[in-house]
């Protein structure tokens, strides 16, 4: 009832001779929209009172957003922002845990980019994000593809194929750990069985078989997301698009490469981008099944910070290490928003 | 998908066949691991560890490792933990999220576009990069070695999730609706409760659904933020306190396995349709 009357009253505040802002005007079909804009910076007339000044304030629709806005900038604020600064600053000094460190320059880096662990761990987030993501990309696609085309059980397919990314990868790791076990793993005993391999593979023994076991599990959990998201984004293609196209004789190939493909790309971009910054940045997987072993060989940023920063105490390095790849990371997310916004446009 | 009305029965046939052929080697892959976590839970660790018995063998079944989890080690209170958390940081995420969305969605004020997009960018933070100084944040608040902790920071990545959601969600509201509550004189707040939200009922219960799953999922912050063992989530309950340096008792993992998958197993088999909608809410509306 008040902001009514209120905003009854509100045309002596809109200053006289102040030109409209004309598409706001005509696109404002609410009676009550506030004028905010207008009269920001003109003093309201004398009439009003301290207490309606009070009212209008709180009931302008710009203060309102602010007030519901508060609580989430608070929380980036505090929790994101402060956080962040506090690293950044930290990655400039020796600090270990307890101490306040002392202002180094640039050593944390130039320390980091001469040690061998360190370029190891950079070389194998390239390949375990490329190799992980190209594959989840690939078999995503294949997975799609082959649940929009049935009938039967669809639905139910869908769920049960979806569950790897449902349960907390922590655990689903501590199983993959069990089945790559060299004497009592199970895929040892397939692998022995069927004769692949006379006495089954040592799963996590060479840095080179660790980390490809830690991309089939990153693989192994993260397909279903490709597949679930892009699924919905084939339900979205007209079914005349391919009548089209097949009456113009384009195959089953080029109705992929024509048809399909070009009303995924937003999707798949999407999808790739989320992706690509969850593998690059994983930790469970390596943390779990090769705590990034052998011989600190297997290590992603996130694993190779924590026994840096936590393990160690070197919090100054550690905050170094994730903040390395900061670049990247925006180069990443600015991509993005220009693709998006390319998009909407 | 290659599916073109006018084909012959045959060839759609056809098609159906092969796509259930390609789904094999899927449900094969995925589903593997679920089998071998239920099949060894129950195993005893007698013929676990018989090189001449089969691993897919099960000639007797025992709860021993069940009985060896409730009893020896303290995963009732874990559950506990992490049911509280994900309780809490969701709720706190969804209340936050609804007054964020709604403006961002809604209202016009200067620099809400910007905000807008400050929301998606923060939502793509890994937490990965901001563990270590958020330890010292939270240890800073008093709040370490509490589950308090989680239910604090959690919303670091719930909300931006939430608001994004949520936002794409209250766009797709008509607006008359709210004029109308409006004219019959409801304020913003008013309007946003008892209108906006019984609408977006399903909007809510997919990021609610999802935020859930990823509170009880999550890792990194549970295993930094949090030492001692009475404060401990499930997940890091488990691979913490139950693997002792390389000894590891796969029995009772498997099982302390199967029991912190099961509510989000069961949440999500419920409410699928809204997990799925939240899970692409990012990527198709993105």
């Amino acid at each position: 009832m008040r902001g009514k009357e209120f905003r009854q009253q509100t045309p002596p505040l809109e200053p006289v001779g102040t030109p409209k802002n004309g598409k706001m005007a005509s696109e404002d079909t609410s009676v009550f929209r506030n004028r905010t804009d207008d009269t920001r910076g003109n003093p309201p007339p004398a009439v009003v009172t301290v207490g309606e000044r009070f009212q209008i304030f709180f009931h302008r629709e710009e203060t309102v957003a602010y007030l519901m806005m508060f609580p989430i900038i608070v929380l980036v604020l505090g929790l994101l922002a402060y956080p962040f600064i506090l690293a950044v600053a930290w990655s400039f000094t020796d600090k270990v845990i307890g101490l306040s460190g002392k202002f180094i320059d640039l050593n944390n880096f130039i320390q980091l980019s001469k040690s061998s662990i360190f370029r190891q761990t950079v070389q194998n987030a390239v390949i375990y994000c490329v190799v992980s993501v190209a594959l989840k990309i690939t078999l995503g696609i294949v997975m799609a593809l082959a649940l929009n085309q049935i009938g039967w059980f669809r639905s139910f397919l869908r769920g049960i194929l979806l569950l790897p990314w449902v349960i907390p990868s922590a655990l689903s790791c501590l199983v993959w750990l069990w089945m790559f076990n060299d004497m009592f793993g199970v895929l040892n005993y397939i692998l022995r069985a069927t004769g692949i391999s006379e006495e089954g593979f040592l799963w996590l023994a060479s840095p080179e078989m660790a980390l490809t076991s830690v991309i089939i599990v990153n693989v192994w959990r993260g397909t279903p997301f490709f597949g679930i998201a892009l699924l919905g984004g084939l339900q979205t293609i007209p079914e005349e698009v391919y009548e089209a196209a097949a009456i113009d004789g384009a195959g089953a190939c080029r109705r992929f490469l024509h048809v399909t493909l070009p009303y995924l790309r937003s999707v798949l971009a999407v999808v790739t981008l989320f992706s690509t910054i969850w593998t690059f940045f994983d930790f469970e997987v390596v943390y779990i099944i090769t705590r990034g072993g052998p011989m600190n060989s297997t290590h992603l940023f996130a694993t190779l910070a924590y026994q840096t920063g936590l393990i160690a105490g070197r919090l100054g390095e550690a905050a170094a290490i994730s903040l390395y790849l900061f670049p990247v990371l925006v180069v990443m997310i600015y991509l993005q928003l220009l693709y998006l916004h390319r998009a909407e446009a | 998908m290659w599916q073109v009305a006018g084909m012959n029965g045959w060839n759609r046939r056809a098609y159906s066949v092969m796509a259930y052929l390609v789904l094999v080697p899927f449900l094969l892959f995925n589903l593997f691991p679920f089998v071998w976590i239920a099949l060894t839970s129950v195993k005893p660790n007698k013929d676990m560890y018989d090189a001449a018995l089969s691993p897919f063998a099960l000639p007797r079944i025992t709860l021993e490792h069940f009985r060896f989890l409730f009893t020896k080690i303290s995963v009732l209170v874990w559950l506990r933990n992490s049911v509280i958390v994900a309780l809490g940081a969701t709720g706190i995420s969804l209340a936050v999220g609804i007054l964020a969305g709604y403006s961002l969605a809604r209202l016009r004020f200067r620099g809400s576009t910007w905000m807008a997009t400050g929301v998606f960018v923060t939502y793509l933070v890994p937490p990965a990069m901001m563990f270590i100084p958020l330890a010292h944040v939270v240890r800073a608040l008093g709040l370490g070695n509490s589950i308090l902790a989680l239910i604090v920071t959690y919303p670091t990545f719930l909300i931006p999730f939430c608001s994004w959601m949520l936002m794409g969600y209250f766009k797709t509201i008509p607006k008359e609706i709210e004029e109308c509550a409006m004219i019959d004189g409801c304020g913003r707040i008013r309007t946003l409760v008892r209108i906006v939200l019984p609408v977006s009922l399903p909007g809510l219960v997919s990021a609610g659904i999802f935020a859930f799953t990823l509170s009880w999922n999550e890792f990194l912050y549970a295993l930094t933020f949090i030492q001692s063992e009475a404060s401990k989530t499930l997940p890091v309950g488990v691979v913490e306190q139950l693997v002792m340096g390389d000894v590891f008792f796969w029995g009772p993992l498997m099982a302390a396995a199967l029991l912190g998958s099961l509510p989000v197993v069961i949440v999500y088999m419920f409410f699928q349709r809204y997990f799925v909608a939240g899970m692409t809410a990012g990527a198709v509306k993105g």
